[in-house]
């Protein structure tokens, strides 16, 4: 193992004592807990993390935090690999494995960074102008574009680990773990307030882990292990470290990604990321600030970063990030930057103001030092290709630009940069928080928010620490008294920091090169390598609204969602448009503020748990009879039942060819069953159902059909009066839950006046339907109080007694033609009754069958689907039940059946097709014309809704829905399919026993 | 994600309502003496404001009661919640 060359002797939050080994990109290193990967790397000298995205340049570790554009890595292979992770924000953990993202075939020698050379040729909008015309082209060359434009890979295995989700409920949660968020928990919690303090590190401290500024006199670290310890001893106070606020949504809804065990690698036991939904009174939003670079020629080469980051890695991981640094700031901060470098072994060759004054504080940390300060000088250009070799400076003039005066060279392998400081304002723009623009530091801040919430110190554009702290306490007491906390708590003053006097900042954002075209090679997105030249590009081709230049230009549009690039973008394009930078406006915050893995969202709701399974009482004995399954809705529904070594279309023919020469019986207990009482019931059910109900007498059945206010067919189903205001209405299986709310609903919006009350019943019941001319002879042996003949026990009647001594209500409904008897019993006797009539019928011949058989019988039949046949298009009319439409009384619906395009003659209607080849079943779907061509276009008619092979009839049957289908009876008409063309013949949509007299019998 | 306060449960997360869209459109009483025109209004036409705006939920996956609600479509804000049949509380609309 290599020395870690870059590692202080001494200082930082890292461990020693244990070393942790990893890869990357294949080579093994050495590094520490308390390491991420990125300070591990920079610990070993690696200084090239990635290639970029287009051009595939060289890139180096440029931020230490969230912002991070550059080093995104592939993490770990196989059903755990993370892709696009950044690397400044993986913890190391031991044996960890990372290989850099988007250069093939290796990061060293990558064959596309021949694009390099070609990026004249590679301006903003280039794909769209070069691949929009000819069509042909771009989908030829698509591949190949986004093949070699890949970020990260997605695992291509299911997901091994465990994730949950969690709802919480607090008075005040504090988003950001860094001194104005410990200041407000502190506070928050002092009033007995439920608080929750949620930060995405591995420790709360924030800033003042990564400088050495101190708070109520002693070292920053010193302090946050105070507060923490105070939190320990506050019950009301939880602390969610390693955990990202990624969404904040109405009504003070956030969401929180909590990695429970990434940092210890993969496959540990236990649940990996935990979803928190977090439902808070009052938000305190103290999410910081991002420092911004400053775009100027050649920003991109590794060892160009951000000059906090620069101060973090000496001061938080003990690494120095080069050999020899130049600062260049605009702002105060840089000073202090420049002063931990200088401490901590990082010679600092020069800072680089582009002021002509510096605040008195940051002046003196210079000259204690005896730092070489260049005032009113800027960086030009980036000396050195493979890393930072040195850096061109020279004078600026008033307007921001580079004279080209005094110009030299510095010699450094660092070039730390501020430009100043970006509030970071993700989540108080998630659920329409607007923006205000601060002009002194020329960024936006948090404006008015319809939500709970308010941000405190940076991320509220205060970026002092005294008054961080001072924001952060008041927010964390407004929020306590605003979420209703009368106490006020221990009254102790904020905690204190040393007060500085700053100088402002200079508003610069982009240096002009000054070189022709130098332009192309100053970065503002460095992960998709948009430069200042192609946001100049689209403005000058007419890309003048900021939404529009994002999409042309893809700024902002890489993984990292720009939060180094937008603002720099915004203000290079105020410039070239010549308006200020709040008229042209900034992009939308959504969330997620950073990625989060599809396994946190889905949570437990993933295999098993992913839907519920509804299974009928009779289940297992369908399992033991060998049931081939279907889903109807959540149910499990047998399907047919093979036999030894029977395809499914020899179980269906034997199936149907039983039902109607000896006995078929069916588990119907998943038919829909709504239990309805009250004394409006008649009145109610005439307006839900298209016929009358009037004249229904206790004991018997009929059919209705529900249609929408729209008058297209809703559901059907056969509804029994069992007593003076007591009815039970049957739906389809799948409809059961929709026809309930429909009915709710009308009941309790509508005709609050009416009397009657809904009760679903399904569960509540298990039905098996016998039917077949044996099935009389069965009910006979099995039941003797019950009246079975055709006078006593009509077609639609129901009668109530005993069967197999198991109390049943017997209903004479069919849905097969045959006669039939629906035995309904309480569910726990389902099992006892189907047992009963397997025995009992095994003498007869009586055959279980499935869903599959009950479709082709009813299909036989010509009885619809709901659902099949019908799509939400089909009216009553439409399918020839004009009978089932009463003329005398209103219904819901009914109106709509008169509109101009409800009644016109040449609507699709319902038929029944037989192919000329007898054995040609149809795919249902296929599409039906009346003329057929040898090529598309040709004029659709109609498709075929319904197609089985009838063994009953002993031929192919089908359903169809055509234009003025009923006028073309007799005719032929076409199914264009593929590689053949199959003729048809439209007939009556019924294929066996017209005359219904087998249903009577 | 809302917070809906039910008029019988307390708030509860939106995740266990449903939206029935617009409220205080009342069903007409004699449908088949409308036109057309008039009938495919109440069918199809529906108000889209940028502001308050009555809609009706439900509380499905709880007490299963319907109830109005007035909210600012452009701020997410509940500016009340009523029964059914009771007026809007601002005095808009129907």
């Amino acid at each position: 193992m290599r020395p870690q060359r870059m590692r202080l002797a001494s200082g930082g939050r890292i461990d020693r004592t244990r070393p942790l080994s990893f890869s990357f990109d294949g080579t093994r290193y050495q590094g520490f807990a308390g390491d991420t990967l990125a300070s591990a790397l920079m610990a070993n000298g690696v200084r090239r993390v990635g290639r970029s995205f287009k051009l595939h340049r060289f890139r180096g570790i440029f931020s230490a935090g969230a912002e991070e554009p550059n080093a995104i890595v592939q993490l770990e292979s196989g059903p755990r690999t993370v892709p696009n992770l950044r690397a400044t924000q993986v913890e190391l953990y031991d044996g960890l494995s990372a290989a850099s993202v988007n250069a093939w075939p290796s990061l060293a020698v990558d064959f596309l960074a021949i694009n390099s050379l070609f990026a004249p040729l590679l301006p903003a909008g280039f794909y769209y102008k070069t691949f929009m015309w000819p069509k042909p082209l771009w989908h030829a060359c698509e591949g190949m574009i986004r093949r070699a434009a890949g970020l990260g890979r997605a695992p291509m295995d299911p997901d091994p680990d465990t994730y949950d989700h969690l709802h919480a409920h607090c008075d005040v949660l504090v988003v950001g773990g860094g001194p104005t968020g410990l200041a407000a928990a502190l506070r928050a919690g002092r009033t007995g307030a439920r608080v929750i303090i949620a930060d995405e590190q591995n420790e709360l401290g924030g800033q003042l882990l990564n400088n050495r500024q101190q708070v109520d006199g002693s070292l920053g670290a010193d302090w946050v292990a105070t507060a923490c310890e105070e939190f320990v001893g506050t019950a009301n106070v939880r602390v969610l470290t390693r955990t990202t606020a990624f969404g904040h949504y109405e009504h003070n809804h956030v969401a929180l990604l909590e990695r429970r065990t990434d940092h210890l690698g993969p496959g540990v036991d236990g649940v990996r990321q935990r979803l928190w939904k977090v439902r808070a009174k009052q938000v305190v939003l103290a999410a910081g600030a991002y420092e911004r670079p400053i775009v100027f020629r050649n920003n991109d080469r590794p060892g160009v970063m951000l000059a906090s980051a620069a101060a973090a890695y000496v001061n938080r991981y003990a690494v120095r990030p080069g050999q020899r640094a130049v600062v260049f700031t605009n702002n105060d901060s840089g000073y202090a930057a420049a002063a931990d470098l200088a401490d901590g072994g990082v010679p600092v060759a020069a800072i680089v103001d582009a002021r002509l004054e510096a605040g008195d504080d940051a002046a003196a940390l210079a000259a204690v030092r005896d730092i070489e300060v260049l005032n009113g000088f800027a960086v030009v250009d980036v000396k050195g290709r493979r890393q930072v070799a040195g850096a061109d400076v020279s004078i600026l003039n008033d307007e921001g630009a580079a004279t080209g005066g005094s110009a030299r060279t510095i010699g450094c392998d660092l070039l730390a940069v501020s430009g100043g400081w970006n509030p970071c304002v993700h989540l108080h723009c998630h659920s329409g928080g607007k923006l205000d623009f601060d002009s002194d530091w020329a960024c936006f801040v948090p404006g008015r928010t319809p939500l709970a919430s308010r941000a405190a110190g940076a991320a509220a554009g205060v970026f002092e620490l005294a008054a961080c702290l001072e924001s952060g306490f008041e927010a964390g007491a407004r929020a306590a008294r605003a979420a209703g906390i009368k106490r006020r708590g221990r009254a102790r003053k904020a905690p204190a920091a040393e007060r500085n006097s700053p100088a402002p900042a200079r508003r610069l954002f982009h240096v002009p090169s000054l070189k022709r075209g130098g332009e192309a090679k100053a970065f503002v997105d460095l992960q998709y390598d948009v430069t200042a030249a192609d946001i100049s590009l689209a403005a000058r081709e007419g890309y003048e609204s900021v939404e529009h230049v994002k999409r042309y230009t893809t700024l902002g549009m890489a993984t990292d969602q720009g939060k180094t690039s937008n603002v720099a973008g915004l203000a290079i394009l105020s410039g070239v448009l010549g308006r200020p930078i709040p008229e042209v406006g900034t992009t939308t915050f959504r969330p997620p503020y950073t990625a989060v893995t599809y396994g946190a969202l889905a949570g437990r709701d993933v295999g098993d748990f992913a839907d519920p399974v509804r299974k009928t009482p009779m289940h297992h004995w369908h399992v033991a009879a060998g049931a081939k399954f279907e889903d109807v809705g959540q149910w499990k529904r047998p399907w047919y039942y093979p036999r030894a070594d029977e395809s499914m279309q020899e179980a269906v023919n034997r199936e149907c060819l039983a039902a109607r020469n000896t006995i078929g019986v069916l588990d119907a207990s998943t038919l829909g069953k709504i239990d309805i009482q009250g004394r409006d019931t008649v009145t109610f059910l005439n307006r839900v159902y298209t016929n009358t109900w009037d004249s229904l007498a206790v004991g018997r059945s009929r059919y209705g059909l529900m249609c929408g206010e729209d008058g297209m067919i809703f559901d059907d189903g056969v509804t029994t009066r069992l007593g003076d205001h007591h009815y039970l209405m049957t739906t389809t299986s799948g409809g059961a839950a929709r026809v309930m709310s429909w009915l709710e609903e009308w009941l309790q919006t509508e005709w609050p006046e009416l009397d009657v009350r809904l009760t679903s019943v399904t569960e509540q019941w298990a039905s098996a339907g016998l039917c077949g001319p044996g099935a009389r002879r069965l009910m006979d042996d099995l039941s003797e109080d019950l009246p079975l003949d055709s006078e006593a026990l009509p077609f639609m009647a129901m009668a109530e007694g005993r069967v197999a001594e198991i109390p049943a209500r017997v209903f004479r409904i069919s849905f097969s033609g045959e006669v039939s008897f629906e035995i309904n019993v309480a569910a726990r006797y389902g099992m006892a009754l189907w047992n009963a009539l397997m025995t009992a019928g095994e003498k007869y011949g009586i055959t279980p069958y499935g869903t599959e058989a009950m479709h082709v019988l009813r299909a036989e039949k010509g009885y619809i689907i709901a659902g099949q046949e019908t799509d939400g298009t089909v009216t009553p009319i439409d399918l020839g039940l004009e009978r089932m439409v009463s003329k005398k009384k209103d219904f819901i619906g009914k109106r709509s059946l008169s509109r101009s395009d409800t009644a016109r003659e040449d609507r699709k209607q319902l038929v029944g097709l037989l192919t000329e080849d007898e054995s040609e079943v149809l795919p249902e779907g296929a599409q039906i014309v009346a003329e057929p061509r040898p090529m598309p276009p040709m004029e659709m008619i109609g498709h075929v809704t319904s197609s089985y092979y009838s063994a009953n009839v002993g031929r192919s049957i089908a359903l169809a829905l055509i234009r003025s289908g009923r006028s073309r009876v007799g005719e032929y008409v076409f199914a264009p399919l593929p590689g053949k063309r199959v003729m048809a013949r439209v007939v009556e949509p019924v294929f066996f026993d017209p005359e219904g007299g087998r249903l009577h019998g | 994600m809302l917070l809906i306060t039910c008029p019988w449960c307390g708030p509860r997360d939106e995740i266990e309502f449903s939206c029935g869209g617009e409220a205080h459109i009342t069903r007409p009483s004699e449908p088949e003496a409308l036109t057309d025109e008039a009938w495919a209004d109440y069918l199809f036409n529906r108000t889209n404001p940028k502001g308050p705006h009555a809609e009706r939920w439900v509380h499905t996956h709880g007490c299963r009661r319907w109830f109005n609600v007035l909210r600012n479509t452009a701020t997410n804000e509940i500016l009340a919640v009523y029964e059914m049949g009771k007026p809007r509380p601002d005095g808009e609309g129907s």
